[in-house]
């Protein structure tokens, strides 16, 4: 790999009280690049990917050990705020606040000390074009973000997620709830996304892994039920020459 | 027509028989008060105090005043405690690691459904006691508001529980996922989304405190003169109807009180019901 590099986890675990979820797992999102991580439900990807922006802070009982960390630096002692401002978020279901569409929009930069209308509609507009969303929604930017289509709303939440201008953007299952022209158009989008951000996506769609990252990783659960890093490479090479066998017997479809 | 299909028909004309039972003993009490009471009122029952005495002479001017600042002053009292609380409890409580806390929590709710379910006159008891007699403040809006509190504060609080638990969990991510912090999450997202159903318990509860009698029979003394002051005793609608009945010899009059009063209620209901249409047809449009 000779990208440069994002985010690393290094040696990291994570546990629901005294149940291990994830063991020891060390990797490296390389910048401007989509990394996939797949792995079959329950392999604790989607809480891995949600170790990089601290979610899983919310839950009452989890702890970590190991690192991991932005640009060099642990996240777990930067202030959360400048960490989610810095790593976004795009969630699996489609989730615009029941709020105008320039509100939605709005809502991030408003947090961070952006009041003035005019600089919040630079931005607006500026995110809702980079979500590829402008053309159908400029001239009714007061309407409700729920009244959009399922695919529009998932836009929606990119350009949300665009709008506080982060390094990073995590992904997870974006296009599991959306029909395959809205997918289409999200893979699409994401392909546009990296020239600017770095982007970590979850899947469990191995089609989609294969067709827009640039690097993949394999979880997979051990007999303690805690999820291991099985491989990470460039995507290519995990779906033609994988080195473990469990790999591809996941890619060829023998399990999961 | 075969056994099944019978059978389907003979449920269906039950509920059927059922449904327009419960709607005509509605109809019937409320047909009833209205036509009893709508030939008393005219504009001066509405703008003359009751002039007090047997004869039960006089409008209710000064119930209403009452009515109103009871009404004001209870949801002064109960919205930010109620409301508060039920914030607590949904949105901060369960992060808490303190098994300490956890048990707390518990026992407030268990506490908050059993309060739910206590005879209002025990809040009266309760009011009297404490507030009249104990703190001093005699028979007055401020004994009753508060004891009236005590009996709306559960109320208000799982009405904004059951509110607050309704807001998709994907808000509360998206929220703080873009850097707001809890507070933010819940003053800009959380609470505007839960705000309708807040504001029906709100309404809700004043409803309560409009029809409530027992709690301010021993709190509020039943003075039927224009309150002037938070330490003024009163008597509210609900409460004038009670004296109209049994102490004086004007039941013409408590039955038009009655009839202001069931206007009022269904007033209050018709209002719930807009808040509720105007918000989804803006969420949705």
């Amino acid at each position: 790999m000779t990208a440069e590099i994002r985010m690393r986890a290094v040696d990291y675990s994570l546990f629901y009280g005294d149940f291990k979820a994830l063991n020891s797992i060390s990797l490296d999102i390389p910048t401007y690049r989509i990394s996939a991580f797949i792995g079959p439900s329950g392999c604790g990807k989607s809480t891995f990917l949600r170790s990089f922006n601290r979610m899983n802070d919310l839950i009452p009982g989890v702890t970590t050990s190991g690192k991991v960390l932005l640009d060099g630096n642990d996240v777990s002692k930067e202030d959360v705020v400048n960490l989610r401002r810095k790593v976004g978020m795009v969630f699996q279901r489609p989730n615009p606040f029941p709020k105008s569409i320039f509100d939605n929009v709005a809502y991030g930069p408003r947090l961070h000390g952006t009041k003035n209308r005019s600089d919040l509609a630079v931005i607006v507009e500026r995110s809702l074009k980079g979500a590829a969303l402008w053309d159908e929604v400029k001239d009714d930017l007061g309407k409700s973000g729920m009244s959009l289509s399922g695919g529009q709303q998932q836009r929606l939440c990119i350009a949300r997620a665009i709008a506080v201008e982060p390094e990073v953007i995590l992904m997870d299952e974006p296009a599991s709830a959306l029909d395959p022209v809205a997918t289409l158009k999200i893979e699409e989008l994401m392909n546009v996304l990296k020239k600017n951000y770095t982007i970590a996506i979850v899947t469990h769609n191995m089609q989609q892994a294969a067709r827009v990252s640039d690097y993949t990783a394999f979880l997979l659960t051990d007999e303690n039920r805690a999820g291991n890093l099985i491989e990470f490479g460039p995507t290519k090479q995990i779906f033609t020459t994988p080195s473990d066998s469990r790999t591809e017997d996941y890619i060829s479809g023998r399990f999961g | 027509m075969n056994r099944r299909a019978l059978n389907q028909n003979a449920a269906f004309a039950m509920f059927w028989i059922a449904g327009a039972v419960a709607v005509l003993i509605m109809a019937f009490v409320v047909g009833y008060i209205m036509l009893k009471g709508l030939p008393g009122i005219t504009a001066d029952f509405f703008t003359s105090s009751p002039r007090g005495g047997l004869s039960g002479e006089g409008g209710i001017y000064s119930t209403i005043v009452t009515t109103f600042y009871m009404v004001v002053v209870t949801l002064a009292f109960a919205v930010p405690f109620g409301v508060g609380a039920a914030i607590y409890l949904t949105e901060y409580s369960g992060t808490s690691e303190s098994r300490m806390v956890l048990k707390l929590v518990s026992v407030a709710r268990f506490g908050v459904e059993t309060l739910a379910g206590v005879p209002s006159i025990i809040f009266g008891l309760f009011g009297y006691a404490l507030f009249v007699s104990a703190l001093n403040f005699g028979f007055s809006i401020l004994s009753a508001s508060m004891a009236g509190a005590c009996l709306i504060i559960p109320v208000i609080i799982r009405t904004t529980e059951e509110a607050l638990k309704a807001v998709p969990t994907g808000y509360r991510e998206a929220s703080l996922a873009l850097g707001a912090n809890r507070w933010e999450t819940i003053w800009k997202v959380i609470l505007p989304s839960a705000f309708r159903g807040i504001s029906t318990g709100i309404l809700l509860s004043a409803g309560r405190i409009v029809s409530e009698t027992a709690i301010f029979f021993v709190t509020l003394g039943g003075s039927y003169r224009v309150p002037h002051s938070l330490m003024s005793g009163g008597r509210t609608m609900a409460l004038h109807v009670y004296y109209l009945a049994m102490e004086t010899r004007a039941f013409d009059k408590a039955m038009s009180t009655a009839a202001v009063l069931v206007g009022l209620i269904v007033l209050m209901n018709l209002s719930i019901n807009m808040i509720t249409n105007r918000i989804s047809a803006k969420e949705y449009k």
